[in-house]
């Protein structure tokens, strides 16, 4: 199936999932639903970098966070629409991570995703430092009870729910269309082996810069209508740990080779921490993905995608 | 004639230790080299030195009227040096068509324009795997493979990205002797077709029947080049090898 086609299956899935909540109408469906297409978005973008090429980010909080704080002190000098504020979060983060790759490409493995870590704690100093953005008492930032343009008039938080939905679609569209390109062939190169990429003319070193900015683009994206979503925005929230644990436990459950594998990582980890949230409480959340991730490391190490792919080689074969 | 590969001076130090000292060698076009040494003499690093994996602090490397100094690895392989490495680097998670797919997309597409089409690399995928008796292993993946499938994998993928040079890098290491008669009648078939070739070895009777020139490496310095009868027969070579 090629991109346009695929796209179009995307957008008229996006419709139809946005007419049923729409019917349904539940405020709740809107709030948990959004918190899953938001691990979408970011479990997607952490695999552009962790899984297409194997560089593993610890750091996805601080791109996250960059995008919700760029969205904060935009609000504060000149309100913008939203989905401007998710451009402007898409491109700081994505510069950021253009900065991050330069400086940390040179390194591999553990001490890569070492220096990602320390980025996040670098940045946490700074906005917890930074009094304009709310430093480390937090930021408020009151969600309008609707959308209004004209006549048109929708509940607000539905109006995220489609939002994320939409950055939903587009980043997997992105995660499928790299990865059957040549540039997803180049990527595949760099996470296998780097000297033998080069050796077949692969520029591995500007691939991997491509990888660092969308990767940290999208993760920019998911972050920027998060202040809009919580209402008040502290240092805590946004650099969470969660964000970071989730965005490498989603696509590792799911299976990192594929754009599928993140999607299925990201409903089923997502969902069942939204369950325990309501029904046990929501600190059990880490112990659920710590539990599944240690659990499919024994079943399934290539994830769900990986698992299903092997037995249908099988078959084949 | 001038040389195709010329490489002058070349000095590489790690920490303290001296790896080249000073190696100078000159390959004619369509030229059979055979570079040999003992365990630990430089012959890898001068390879790495030459290709672009590592950077000599002294001396210069000319390819083709066009110097590589200061050029990363990839950027000689789009002006046609290539190489085969020592220990066999697939892409393990790519099929065997998939692996020649790489230098096909990033090296030949990008210097001659794009090939035609996906049927294109296709078949010229095919070709490749045909040359070296893999056709019917096209869709396998390289932990399917045999010690001498892998070589010769190593070897079609170097050859993909249409080099001028071929650097095989103990392409024979741990091989019987009818699969290294494979490999030789494999780049004998290649030089044939116009590709320079370097042929680093320790198997004598292979370089022997291979190389129109051999040249030698002692502890980073370069002590013979010249005839392969010559060469064998130079005193300081046989020291090298068996000893005072």
């Amino acid at each position: 199936m090629n991109t346009a086609k695929f796209s179009l299956i995307m957008a008229a899935i996006g419709v139809v999932i946005t007419l049923i909540a729409h019917a349904v109408g539940v405020d709740y469906l809107y709030f948990a639903s959004y918190t899953i297409l938001q691990f979408i978005v970011l479990a997607t973008a952490w695999n552009i970098l962790g899984g297409y090429c194997g560089y593993v980010n610890f750091g996805s909080a601080a791109f996250f966070a960059l995008g919700a704080y760029s969205s904060v002190f935009i609000h504060k000098m000149f309100p913008l629409p939203l989905p401007l504020l998710i451009v402007i979060g898409a491109v700081v983060s994505g510069v950021v991570g253009l900065g991050m790759g330069y400086l940390t490409l040179r390194l591999r493995g553990s001490f890569f995703a070492i220096a990602t870590l320390a980025l996040a704690v670098v940045l946490q100093t700074l906005v917890v430092n930074w009094d304009f953005v709310g430093g480390s008492r937090g930021a408020y930032i009151i969600r309008p009870e609707y959308l209004e343009i004209g006549s048109f008039k929708i509940p607000y938080i539905e109006y995220l729910f489609i939002l994320m939905l939409a950055l939903a679609i587009i980043a997997l569209v992105t995660a499928r269309t790299i990865e059957r390109s040549q540039l997803g062939f180049g990527f595949a190169t760099i996470r296998d082996d780097e000297l033998a990429a080069e050796a077949c003319g692969v520029p591995t070193l500007k691939l991997k810069l491509i990888a660092t900015t969308l990767s940290g683009a999208f993760m920019g994206m998911a972050g920027a209508p998060f202040p809009y979503y919580i209402g008040y925005l502290q240092p805590q929230s946004a650099f969470g740990l969660e964000y970071a644990v989730n965005s490498i436990a989603m696509p590792m459950i799911g299976g990192t080779t594929s754009w599928i594998g993140p999607l299925v990582g990201a409903i089923l980890l997502g969902t069942a921490q939204q369950y325990a949230t309501v029904t046990i409480s929501s600190a059990v959340n880490l112990l659920i993905v710590g539990l599944m991730l240690v659990g499919f490391v024994i079943i399934a190490p290539n994830g769900i995608v990986g698992l299903v792919q092997e037995r249908l080689r099988r078959k084949r074969s | 004639m001038s040389a195709l590969l010329h490489v002058d001076n070349i000095t590489k130090r790690f920490g303290g230790f001296v790896a080249l000292d000073g190696v100078t060698l000159e390959v004619m076009p369509g030229e059979r080299l055979g570079l040999i040494g003992p365990n630990g003499s430089g012959k890898s690093t001068l390879v790495n030195c030459i290709c672009g994996t590592l950077q000599n602090e002294v001396g210069s490397v000319r390819f083709n009227n066009q110097t590589m100094d200061g050029l990363a690895a990839n950027e000689r392989t789009h002006r046609g040096l290539a190489r085969s490495f020592q220990l066999p680097r697939p892409f393990h998670s790519m099929s065997l068509a998939d692996n020649l797919r790489i230098p096909l997309l990033y090296t030949v597409h990008a210097r001659s324009g794009p090939l035609r089409s996906a049927g294109d690399l296709d078949d010229r995928c095919n070709e490749l795997l045909t040359m070296v008796g893999l056709a019917a292993k096209a869709h396998q993946m390289p932990r399917d493979l045999t010690q001498v499938e892998m070589r010769k994998l190593e070897l079609a993928r170097a050859v993909a990205a249409e080099p001028k040079l071929l650097i095989a890098d103990e392409s024979m290491a741990g091989l019987s002797h009818s699969e290294v008669d494979d490999i030789l009648a494999l780049l004998l078939k290649l030089n044939e077709r116009g590709i320079t070739i370097i042929l680093i070895e320790h198997i004598m009777s292979a370089v022997m029947k291979f190389s129109q020139r051999i040249a030698v490496l002692v502890s980073g310095k370069k002590i013979a080049d010249g005839k392969p009868d010559d060469v064998v027969r130079n005193p300081e070579v046989v020291r090298a090898y068996l000893g005072e």
